[in-house]
């Protein structure tokens, strides 16, 4: 499991690869709100390679979803699964978050 | 050939049961997901159920058996029961904590107030992603799970 970072344009975009757990929540939080604290307020997390999320998981993306609107800005998500959309629509944080289908899609509209 | 009176091989019948132990650290649930994932995918249990159900609700329940039930316990140990048929799954997690009143930590973080809340979601996903979840003493604090075969 890792988190590859990168910008593009004014965006930056965080790839998941592997799962989204307890395990590794911290590393993928702290390494978003180094890029808050150096400026940036657009966020895209893109989960096309992400197999599960466990509930510190979702709860991590809560927590700097709201971070970053209290800075102005927005966490965006995309490329989830079925199973992944299953678990954001259970939890009902379908409902918080702008999810796209594809990163693409998620990036012109941004 | 003579006629055989053993019963007709039935392929589809076969039980599996497991059991793991790992030291209490976050970083051998991936591990132990895999294993018990793995042994469900060969039963031919759904990909739903190897990738969402068992991988989430066993994560849930190793990671509250880890940080709450083991908390700060040096050397402590987490045990893992499984015990898969064609018809249905059941996952034991066993801690050396104290146990927990289930009914008493169910939220609905689905609810207005507490959708922006970063925790209360662990129990809440294995009640939905198992059929039944239970908690008892035995030795120690356990959690069951049971999840029926559907498809």
């Amino acid at each position: 499991m890792s988190f590859a970072i990168k910008k593009q344009g004014d965006i930056v975009v965080v790839d998941v690869e592997g799962q989204l757990i307890v395990g590794n929540r911290q590393e993928l939080k702290q390494r978003v709100l180094d890029e808050l604290e150096k400026g940036e307020r657009k966020f895209l997390i893109d989960f096309s390679q992400t197999g599960y999320i466990d509930s510190s998981g979702l709860g991590v993306l809560v927590s700097l979803s709201k971070k970053i609107r209290e800075q102005g800005g927005e966490l965006r998500l995309a490329n989830l699964n079925d199973d992944l959309k299953t678990l954001f629509e259970l939890t009902k944080l379908d409902t918080l978050f702008q999810i796209s289908d594809t990163r693409e899609r998620a990036l012109e509209t941004f | 050939m003579a006629a055989s009176d053993s019963p007709p091989f039935t392929p589809d019948r076969v039980h599996v049961a497991l059991e793991l132990e790992i030291p209490s650290d976050v970083r051998y649930i991936e591990r132990v997901v895999e294993i018990v994932a793995s042994h469900c995918a060969q039963l031919s249990y759904s990909a739903r159920v190897c990738c969402l159900n068992i991988p989430v609700a066993l994560s849930e329940a190793l990671s509250n058996a880890i940080l709450r039930g083991n908390g700060e316990r040096t050397g402590a140990h987490v045990q893992v029961k499984v015990d898969v048929t064609e018809e249905r799954l059941i996952l034991e997690v066993l801690d050396e904590g104290l146990g927990f009143n289930i009914e008493d930590c169910l939220t609905d973080p689905t609810q207005p107030d507490n959708l922006e809340r970063e925790d209360g979601r662990g129990l809440f996903l294995m009640s939905r992603l198992m059929d039944r979840i239970e908690r008892f003493s035995n030795q120690g604090n356990v959690v069951r799970m049971t999840l029926e075969r559907h498809d």
